[in-house]
């Protein structure tokens, strides 16, 4: 995964990710046309598909709204890479499958407009325009295991499709 | 080594005899709350799932709070799928408007939260329940989705942080500024991952409602719970209203915390919370006299009948000021025919505020009170970040109904006091 740097500094809420008068749809695109909007209105314009947002601590404060990630995701963004996330919106991206990293280093390192690769089974980042390379706290093999599904919906229909099958094979 | 309340309850419905911090586990839930924002999402996963009805219909809690009065097309088709969804499952809390209010202020008023519970809600700030003495924390919709299909969810066990607030408050001081307080303390992200439990002598004298304000916060400094270990005031308040059993749990006097935290409850005047994060918290008298246009009372934080007892308590007898728009907004029905018994609205309407009816509209920057480019709110709520109750470069201060009616009266950020002596009515 590659793409350009976009960067936010601390504390980037849901408010400012997608901001809640946003939330009567949960259409991906429409909302990915409001991502980011309260700290850049042209955000959305400026995102290649692919990119990166890399961001301080704190990113994705406040609400549960999943709309977060699925904005993010929506507007083309392919990865996030902060020094922390908070904890609802770490879970919700990796419930529906949207790629972070967390690494301290790196958030700090990468300038805007570096262009930035990602592995994300090895948690590795490289920072292509000044050759650094960060590796990310791995997830939790569990929540390694959910994202690779692709997210929790189809890891709970992997889950409960064997139930049955074993369950009718029993 | 002892158990922390939140860790016994994880413990409970994990099916284990203990649990520690950091363990990953699968637990039971006893209740799954979704709202109209973020129901709409929760039905679209719940039904990619792959199974034909939620785990049982009777624990699951459908509220049309944020959008609801529908604000627009959109909102009203995303009110009508959850409306829809809750008749094709017998869902039996959906809440029809009229009969829902706010949603953290409407399950503990409705019984539907007691203590010992594991509930997920889907809204951040869920974690209120924990001031019955339940673990409740905010989830996303997928996670809302999953555990509507399957009952269950996983957690990590998370750390204890203690906060002992000792001696008793001084006048106009409440939970609101008790728990604004504490996030100045710790930090926005101070307690991420991490659990909050309350106790101290200031704890116990508070009345339930004062204490589901201080939970509902916990999520302002990042944490996955709040918790207030249940007492005879919880009991008092849950005997009359619960709709399920409760179990009631307490933590070891040898219980691990991460941190511990004591501070004198006494020594606090009321705070206030300046733009744009809450922990950016000072005391009043630092604030006194900053000019707003709005002020906004309601809310799951602070829209409960005490709220509305204090407001009217400053503003009897007294006007808004005219420069302002003060929003006074019941969190439920119940709250708003008992203000409406005791007198409270003929008060606000006298004073020149709106009454409004129960939604989460202005908290968000919703509706029914957004605001414009540039413009002050003093408001009873949670969060004050850029845009969160309208334009980017709009500016919301947060403090407790006291200050607020304060506020709206003077026309400028003000003591209660100051504005009670300045504006003497002959009652």
């Amino acid at each position: 995964m590659r793409g350009r740097a976009h960067k936010f500094g601390p504390d980037i809420d849901t408010d400012v990710i997608i901001p809640a008068y946003y939330l009567n749809t949960i259409d991906p695109v429409e909302l990915g046309k409001h991502c980011m909007e309260a700290a850049d209105p042209d955000f959305s314009k400026k995102v290649k598909p692919g990119d990166i947002i890399v961001a301080g601590k704190n990113f994705g404060s406040g609400s549960s709204r999943e709309h977060a990630p699925i904005a993010i995701k929506g507007c083309g963004i392919g990865a996030v890479v902060a020094e922390s996330f908070a904890r609802i919106f770490f879970r919700n991206a990796i419930n529906i499958g949207l790629p972070i990293l967390e690494s301290p280093e790196a958030a700090a390192a990468i300038q805007a407009g570096d262009e930035v690769e990602i592995d994300l089974e090895a948690g590795r980042i490289t920072d292509l325009t000044t050759g650094q390379t960060f590796q990310a706290t791995p997830l939790p093999p569990f929540m390694m295991e959910i994202f690779r599904a692709g997210g929790l919906v189809p890891y709970l229909r992997q889950k409960i499709e064997r139930q049955r099958a074993a369950a009718q094979g029993a | 080594m002892g158990m922390t309340i939140t860790e016994k309850i994880l413990a409970a419905h994990a099916g284990k005899k203990e649990v520690r911090p950091g363990d990953l586990i699968e637990a039971k839930v006893d209740l799954v709350m979704a709202n109209d924002i973020t129901a709409a999402p929760a039905i679209a996963a719940f039904e990619k799932i792959g199974v034909d009805n939620v785990w049982d219909p009777e624990r699951v809690v459908l509220v049309p709070s944020h959008f609801a009065p529908a604000r627009d097309i959109a909102s009203a088709a995303q009110i009508k799928r959850m409306r829809e969804f809750a008749r094709r499952l017998n869902i039996k809390w959906f809440f029809e408007l009229g009969q829902a209010g706010i949603e953290h202020a409407l399950l503990p008023e409705q019984g539907l939260a007691v203590p010992g519970m594991l509930i997920l809600g889907a809204d951040s700030h869920s974690c209120t329940y924990g001031a019955l003495g339940a673990f409740s924390t905010g989830v996303g919709s997928t996670d809302a989705a999953a555990a509507m299909a399957t009952g269950e969810t996983w957690l990590r066990v998370p750390e204890s942080n203690l906060f002992i607030f000792h001696g008793k408050l001084r006048p106009w001081v409440s939970g609101k500024d008790l728990i604004l307080y504490t996030i100045s303390q710790v930090g926005d992200d101070g307690c991420r991952y991490q659990a909050m439990e309350f106790t101290g002598e200031a704890i116990r004298s508070l009345s339930m409602e004062q204490r589901m304000t201080i939970t509902n916060m916990a999520i302002e400094a990042g944490a996955k719970s709040g918790i207030i270990a249940p007492d005879e005031t919880t009991l008092e308040y849950v005997k009359p209203r619960a709709k399920f059993p409760w179990t009631v749990y307490q933590s070891d006097p040898d219980a691990h915390y991460a941190r511990v935290f004591e501070w004198d409850a006494s020594e606090l005047e009321p705070q206030v919370s300046f733009p744009h994060l809450p922990s950016n918290t000072k005391p009043l008298s630092e604030a006194a006299g900053i000019e707003v246009d709005q002020v906004v009372i309601g809310s799951c934080t602070n829209g409960r009948i005490e709220d509305l007892r204090i407001v009217a308590e400053v503003m009897r007898g007294r006007k808004v000021h005219p420069r302002i728009r003060c929003i006074i907004f019941p969190a439920t029905p119940e709250v708003y025919k008992q203000a409406l018994r005791e007198g409270l609205i003929d008060v606000f309407v006298e004073a020149g505020a709106v009454v409004s009816t129960s939604t989460c509209g202005p908290c968000l920057g919703g509706h029914m009170g957004v605001l414009a480019e540039g413009e002050r709110c003093l408001s009873t709520t949670n969060r004050n970040y850029v845009g969160r109750m309208g334009h980017p470069r709009s500016y919301t201060y947060l403090a407790n109904p006291a200050v607020a009616a304060a506020t709206a009266v003077a026309g400028v950020i003000a003591d209660p006091d100051d504005v009670i002596k300045r504006t003497e009515v002959a009652l």
